[in-house]
């Protein structure tokens, strides 16, 4: 696979919000405004990115029985990172991002990628791979959170667009997160005719657990 | 006590995990076709959250704050929480085998799910005490019980329901979330209304 296709790939045809629909939970959470997407993409991304490089260093090194705890401690200490940098340099996204900072060590698609493909790759194609990744995380948290920030606040880059009297808040609340990712995969689905999204259902092979599951396929769910 | 009640009620409906924090929505969707298995799932959360609350903030408490490592919490609360559940795993396919076939297919999915870690990084910045923090995991991991049996039965009406081709799947489900999502603002003035 060329160099060029490997970056690409998490943007468009496989990104990771829209089309593998991994990341759910910051997804919904920190779409609230365009500025909050992309912080938090900006953070996964540098997780991302660092995490890829150093696992595809030591996918030699790590015992393939424990790899799940070495990647999780792997991106924690990244984590830790952007959390001591936002903290001292951009506090306001700190205290924005709260919880779901620290939330991205669980993050799905990070361990999924890890697990998907810094493994098996070399150390450049996984950076690039990282950086992909990431950008994409960052487009699809920028679309909802435009439409959210814009519909629901009236607002976009917290400049105000629309009067008080003609927003539909609720679309800026918890609900309307659910909405507006549900309509974004049906319009995709739509536009594709049912190509684009390549997970079609909330089953055992797409889930992000597997990794650390492994074996047990479907039990969980029977 | 009337504190920890309102602690308790708070994280269950108020501020529900799932359907207004945004936390373990994977496990939320992934695992709520079937009654049985989203119980399972839940009761598995419910014991792990009280479990890794109970081991976390005496950590947090006696052992990184007094010494300045608070930066350090991420990392340290997400190995105590993989280690807890693995070692939870082998005790009880070991000693308590009837509940290890109820419940331990779901302790790997635990590991990766963000309402554990959630709820004990949150009993942190909160300042939670001990109790208020075993409280306020109780509530949260009692309100995903909630929501999961809740959607559970939604789901299983929305599956067989018309609908556009485009909508099937996974957008249908994130839309019926979306209405249990505001059902559940409708808690919202709960808290200060009974304890004001």
């Amino acid at each position: 696979m060329g160099k060029l296709k490997t970056l690409t790939a998490g943007i468009i045809r496989e990104n990771p919000v829209l089309v593998l629909v991994l990341g759910t939970c910051p997804t919904l959470a920190v779409s609230t405004s365009v500025k909050n997407a992309i912080g938090m993409g900006i953070a996964a991304t540098f997780v991302l990115i660092g995490s890829n490089l150093v696992i595809s260093l030591l996918k030699n090194v790590i015992p393939d029985k424990v790899r799940i705890p070495c990647y999780i401690v792997v991106i924690a200490g990244f984590v830790t990172v952007v959390q001591l940098l936002l903290n001292a340099f951009v506090p306001s996204l700190y205290a924005a991002l709260g919880i779901f900072l620290p939330l991205i060590v669980v993050n799905c698609i990070i361990l999924g990628r890890a697990e998907a493909f810094a493994n098996k790759n070399g150390v450049l194609d996984s950076a690039l791979d990282g950086i992909g990744m990431g950008l994409g995380f960052t487009l699809a948290l920028c679309i909802m959170a435009t439409i959210r920030e814009i519909i629901g606040y009236g607002a976009f880059f917290e400049k105000e667009l629309i009067p008080e009297d003609f927003r539909i808040s609720i679309l800026g609340l918890a609900p309307g997160g659910f909405f507006v990712y549900g309509c974004i995969i049906a319009a995709l689905n739509k536009i594709s005719h049912g190509r684009a999204v390549k997970r079609k259902s909330f089953d055992c092979e797409s889930c992000p657990s597997f990794a650390a599951c492994g074996g047990q396929k479907g039990e969980c769910a029977k | 006590m009337k504190a920890l009640l309102a602690i308790l009620l708070t994280s269950m409906l108020v501020e529900n995990f799932v359907l207004a924090k945004f936390l373990a929505i994977c496990s939320f969707l992934g695992v709520s076709k079937k009654l049985d298995s989203a119980f399972g799932m839940s009761c598995a959360v419910i014991f792990v959250m009280l479990m890794a609350t109970a081991a976390t903030w005496p950590i947090y408490r006696f052992i990184l704050d007094p010494r300045g490592l608070g930066y350090l919490q991420t990392i340290v609360f997400i190995l105590v929480i993989a280690a807890l559940v693995q070692f939870v795993e082998m005790f009880l396919k070991k000693y308590v085998p009837p509940l290890y076939s109820a419940l331990g297919i779901y302790l790997p999915l635990i590991t990766t799910n963000c309402a554990v870690l959630g709820v004990v990084v949150l009993n942190i910045t909160k300042t939670y005490g001990f109790a208020e923090s075993m409280v306020n995991s109780l509530g949260a991991g009692l309100g995903y019980m909630l929501a999961m049996v809740l959607f559970c039965g939604v789901r299983s009406k929305v599956d067989n329901a018309d609908m556009p081709e485009c909508f099937r799947g996974i957008p249908i489900t994130l839309a019926a979330a979306s209405i249990m999502s505001v059902s559940f603002m409708g808690f919202s003035g709960l808290v200060t209304g009974l304890f004001g």
